[in-house]
């Protein structure tokens, strides 16, 4: 619980003139599950983007299992327009594609399901299993690397057994129920063996039973894979409920951090995000 | 365990088929006459169907609207070509510029006779898809970050432009200007003959099916491995194929870069069943002409591929010739039959093909699985009677 698995120093992101994402410092330790809430719009997607490496950060580095992965300053154009702080604190530029990063380690699952619709659930998440694949072209085209493929459909199986979907795993993935669909997001970024998971409103579009059934899941991942979680989500009671530490944005900006108790007691966050007296 | 052993008998049943199909080619061919169009639209369509499979390959599987198949045809052919052609007959292909730039020949290099021409004309096709492979390398570095349209764009202008350069005057010691390249080995080199000159057994439909056989198995089985899998995964979303480690921009380079070598293997194989190889043939029509086989067979449907390439090299060369000569039944004119009434008609019959089956003949599907459906309807309705 004391190891530092992800770290983002100053991260600022900023399209043209608008700052989405303002000085954000975050950490999430070994073993967590860390939530990153707040109201529409306050930049919570656009961190992930720059955690995944889908967006180049305008300024700040990402540190990721003892190492930086992510670095970046502004440059050229956006040297004059940067509104951001902490500017000539970061000299390097580090941006690597997000295949990379999902290969050291760090895995997600999108706001909007984005399952490879002609595949099989099978066929889904053995995929995923391809960028921890060792074998060349040849030795795949023409099966010599048939212990490496057995192995990992067998990983494969048990992946489905433990997510409870091995019955439908030789079913379309788009022929799912909504909840399945996620929970095969879910099950298909753990193929890719992460050290970290990063679940983008993993509850969006769920009903209250389909997200208590999500939280108990997140929970059983946990245990079961060890495995450091950073979400975010709107569904107050499943992140009151299984989070550990809290982290909440507004406007690009961190008004707040801390456990759940915390901040449901903090005033900022009432104000900008949670409201009285409301169901939470 | 028992999906295993269930591809393991799909594979030897495959395996059958094939076998059968080839001996049957051969009896075909030693028992009919061998000048009949038959066997010419058999070696051209097994020629377009390896193209259209490796076409297939790239725009059907791996989503990369590629239409540079001519131009790797035409790489592929010419590289077939020059290195194969007689040391004695370069004199008279290459008679404008005194002769070859290139003074060897593979089959002769591996000891001529029998041998040296298989083994020849197996080296030179493999460098002829080198070669093209090679080139679409090259070119995949700028192209390949274009999407969808600008990237058929900027192929067919690559296609183009290799045709372009190939018709240069100044290489013309090496491709023999905007002449045709002719002598080399074709299919009918390959007909086994007696001490007389007189053929014993014909072989010149079955090479081309063996030869293009063994490349869509090796296609089928790229495709059923893991990185066909992962090429998958791009076609069908790449942000999540990204996201899920796959390489984007390495996976598309190989795709594009298989694709093109085994175009260019089909343009050795075209340039065997034409006799010669002449840049103007390899036009943005015939990669036209491939498309249409990809889109008719089924985009994503190896086997619908295959198919539609025979059916439409029979229909566009055999079937329909009739309607291009003026008929009498008595005294009577037919009307409209005339030059040019052929395509007339065939553009309709595409047209209909097209209206009707909006995926193609075979949709993404393959012929053993509309086998299984069948299998899985009829357990259906046994069990529920």
């Amino acid at each position: 619980m004391s190891e530092q698995l992800l770290r983002l120093d100053h991260i600022t992101m900023q399209f043209g003139g608008v700052v989405a994402v303002d000085d954000l410092e975050l950490v999430v330790n070994e073993g967590e599950i860390v939530a990153l809430i707040g109201p529409n719009g306050a930049g919570k997607t656009t961190a992930f983007n720059v955690i995944t490496g889908v967006y180049q950060p305008t300024n700040g580095a990402v540190w990721f299992d003892g190492a930086k992965i992510i670095e970046n300053h502004p440059q050229g154009k956006m040297k004059k327009q940067y509104k951001g702080q902490c500017d000539g604190l970061y000299t390097e530029t580090l941006s690597p594609t997000p295949d990379k990063i999902t290969r050291a380690g760090m895995a997600r699952t999108f706001q909007n399901i984005r399952l490879w619709k002609t595949q099989t659930v099978f066929d889904n998440v053995l995929i995923a299993k391809h960028c921890r694949s060792t074998s060349s072209v040849f030795s795949a085209a023409f099966r010599l690397n048939r212990k490496e493929e057995a192995a990992q459909r067998a990983q494969v199986e048990e992946l489905l057994e433990i997510v409870g979907l091995s019955d439908v795993k030789n079913e379309l993935a788009t022929s799912l129920p909504y909840g399945k669909q996620r929970r095969l997001e879910i099950a298909r970024a753990l193929a890719a063996e992460p050290k970290l998971l990063l679940l983008d409103e993993p509850a969006a579009g769920m009903n209250p039973q389909e997200t208590e059934e999500l939280t108990a899941f997140i929970g059983e991942i946990r245990e079961k894979f060890k495995i450091t979680i950073l979400l975010i989500e709107h569904h107050m009671n499943l992140v009151m409920g299984i989070s550990d530490r809290i982290y909440v944005l507004d406007f690009g900006k961190l008004i707040a951090h801390g456990t759940p108790a915390e901040i449901q007691k903090n005033q900022r966050v009432i104000d900008a995000y949670l409201g009285v007296a409301d169901d939470a | 365990m028992l999906n295993e052993k269930k591809s393991k008998r799909g594979t030897v049943i495959a395996l059958l088929c094939a076998l059968a199909l080839l001996a049957l080619v051969i009896l075909l061919e030693n028992t009919m006459k061998p000048t009949g169009m038959l066997f010419t639209v058999l070696k051209k369509g097994a020629v377009y169907a390896l193209v259209a499979v490796s076409m297939n390959l790239l725009n059907g599987f791996t989503g990369l609207f590629s239409l540079g198949q001519a131009g790797f045809m035409l790489l592929g052919a010419y590289t077939y070509a020059i290195l194969t052609i007689p040391t004695a007959d370069r004199e008279a292909v290459y008679y404008l510029y005194n002769g070859s730039a290139v003074n060897f020949s593979l089959p002769e290099l591996f000891g001529g006779g029998a041998v040296g021409l298989v083994l020849g004309v197996l080296l030179a096709l493999f460098l002829g898809g080198c070669a093209a492979a090679a080139v679409a390398w090259l070119i995949g570095l700028p192209v390949l970050r274009l999407k969808s349209d600008y990237l058929a764009i900027a192929t067919l202008g690559f296609a183009e432009i290799i045709r372009a350069i190939f018709q240069w005057d100044p290489l013309g010691p090496v491709t023999n200007g905007a002449n045709a390249l002719k002598s080399f080995p074709t299919f009918s080199s390959f007909n086994i003959q007696n001490a007389d000159g007189k053929v014993i057994l014909r072989l010149s439909t079955f090479v081309p099916f063996l030869l293009a056989g063994v490349c869509v198995a090796v296609i089928v089985l790229l495709i059923n491995s893991t990185y066909g899998r992962a090429f998958k995964a791009i076609r069908d979303d790449e942000v999540a194929a990204e996201a899920m480690g796959i390489n984007l921009a390495r996976h598309k380079r190989l795709a594009f870069c298989i694709s093109s070598f085994f175009a260019g293997v089909g343009g050795g194989l075209f340039a065997m069943f034409a006799n010669q190889a002449q840049a103007k043939v390899f036009t943005t029509a015939m990669t036209y002409e491939i498309l249409l086989i990809v889109v008719i067979g089924g985009i994503g449907s190896i086997s619908g591929s295959c198919i539609a390439a025979f059916l439409y090299v029979a229909a566009s060369e055999w079937w329909l010739r009739f309607l291009d000569t003026e008929t009498y039944i008595g005294s009577f004119k037919v009307p409209f039959l005339r030059t040019g009434f052929r395509m007339v008609v065939f553009s309709v019959i595409i047209m209909v093909v097209v209206l009707f089956f909006r995926k193609g003949i075979m949709g993404d599907k393959e012929l053993p699985d509309l086998l299984k459906k069948r299998q899985k309807k009829a357990t259906k309705e046994a069990v529920q009677p």
